[in-house]
């Protein structure tokens, strides 16, 4: 037992957890814990107070709502990974899951935990960024929505005060026409921290033109970035095109060193990774038929 | 704090520290040191049990969290006159050198042979209509999560490809 020791609650509901929050300044939620448990141990975490909001059901569920596609906080990676509407509506999510952890860490890890835990080579941020979502916040009897690119600030840092807790992400629904997407990672091993990673979506038009383009490059820098893909915009996507496009965008990015990847390293996988993840959504695009359909890419 | 815990079938009521992981809770509290502790921090797999039926690391949850759940060990899987087909296979095709991985990869396999009988698909399967097949490709990513030092990977495959039915 390694931990500090903190008093554990169960709430029934986001009103009742909210009224824990804002009573217990250093109160923490707990949903899937596979990051906050041993974070706990190292004692990185003392809480006073551990707020479990794993059970409950307000919290669980996917379901698609006017233009979007919404994931409550504590949804499970794993019925996210199962999840017809997320293979149909939000397929660049569907290609990333299978990155995030281990079969046995998907059991337990939700999608909101990772988001509220922000760690920058964390892949449900990284196509939370790239694709614009918006994370919903419940503070005391406030609801905030802040943009998935505001969220984030720092290494395991984000805008959410201490009071608020976050109650699902709202990730716009894939465009119709030709799509495809790509994600791509580099990792020491299978299902260890990304040292880059990179997504990308993308429409081709009728004539194999790029009609629409996001891109989002994860684990580089302190948080997740979305890149400005305009210049990529109307053209056929070259492969010479992508990579100049890719190693411009990484001149940009203000990238991280560590004991296993320099910052050189970080700025050279990450414009070979975006290139990657481009190429890739573009072999996808090109695989459907004009009117959409399944994504394959 | 009070919580009790469904283990193998038997309910036991325990008087614990919240910080107590559910890994420490079975070891310690229960005598049940089938499940082994290796990192500690979900990187290794020596800890992993079935709760509910599915495959999760006992290190990374606490057993305050798990009132009412279902949780089975490698002490549940079998007794030590009948092993489990899994634990036979193990035996068998010597799926181990030190053994202190064993329960974790059992366990885990236990679990993972049931997500391919749901027709989960993984990360290296192509075609994610059909039911996905046993291949020794699609073994190693979805035991990804379960280290040996050892390094007896091809034995535990081979044990794991015979119960499973593999794919030629």
């Amino acid at each position: 037992m390694k931990p500090a020791s903190f008093r554990y609650v169960r709430p029934n509901s986001v009103a009742e957890v909210c009224e824990v929050l804002a009573a217990e300044p250093d109160a923490r939620i707990i949903a899937g814990g596979q990051t906050l448990t041993p974070m706990l141990a190292m004692r990185l975490a003392r809480p006073s107070v551990l707020v479990d909001i794993h059970r409950i059901g307000e919290l669980i569920g996917i379901s698609r709502v006017d233009g979007a596609v919404v994931i409550r906080s504590a949804t499970r990676q794993v019925d996210a990974l199962h999840s017809a509407i997320i293979d149909e509506d939000l397929p660049l999510l569907a290609k990333a899951l299978p990155w995030v952890g281990h079969p046995p860490t998907r059991t337990r890890g939700t999608v909101g935990g990772s988001i509220a835990n922000a760690d920058p080579s964390a892949e449900i941020g990284l196509v939370a960024v790239t694709l614009d979502a918006e994370i919903v916040l419940a503070d005391g009897e406030d609801e905030e929505v802040v943009l998935a690119e505001d969220f984030f600030i720092g290494p395991m840092l984000t805008v959410a005060s201490p009071s608020a807790c976050l109650t699902e992400v709202r990730f716009p629904r894939r465009p119709d026409g030709r799509l495809g997407v790509g994600f791509q990672e580099i990792s020491s091993r299978k299902s260890d921290f990304a040292f880059a990673s990179a997504a990308a979506q993308l429409v081709l038009d009728a004539d194999g033109a790029c009609s629409e383009l996001r891109v989002g490059v994860g684990g580089v820098g302190d948080v997740p970035l979305k890149l400005d893909a305009e210049a990529l915009c109307g053209t056929r996507l070259a492969d010479a095109e992508i990579r100049d496009f890719a190693v411009a965008a990484m001149a940009d990015v203000e990238t991280v060193g560590d004991l296993h990847a320099s910052e050189a390293y970080r700025r050279r996988a990450g414009a070979a990774l975006i290139a990657k993840a481009i190429i890739e959504a573009r072999q996808g695009a090109l695989n459907t038929g004009s009117s959409g359909g399944r994504n394959v890419g | 704090m009070h919580v009790t815990l469904s283990v193998n079938g038997t309910e036991h009521a325990l008087d614990i520290d919240p910080r107590t992981t559910l890994l420490d809770a079975l070891r310690d509290h229960l005598d049940l040191t089938g499940t082994k502790k290796g990192c500690d921090h979900g990187q290794c797999g020596a800890c992993t049990i079935l709760l509910d039926g599915k495959r999760i690391n006992s290190c990374l949850t606490l057993a305050v969290m798990h009132e009412g759940d279902a949780i089975t060990t490698v002490e549940g899987l079998s007794t030590p006159d009948a092993l489990s087909p899994l634990q036979a296979a193990f035996v068998a095709h010597d799926g181990y050198q030190c053994g202190y991985c064993t329960p974790g990869q059992i366990c885990s396999a236990t679990g993972m042979l049931e997500e391919i009988a749901a027709g989960w698909p993984s990360h290296v399967t192509d075609d994610l209509e059909a039911d996905p097949a046993l291949t020794r490709e699609e073994i190693s990513e979805r035991m990804s999560g379960n280290l040996c030092r050892c390094s007896a990977y091809p034995n535990i495959v081979d044990a794991i490809a015979e119960v499973g039915g593999a794919a030629k």
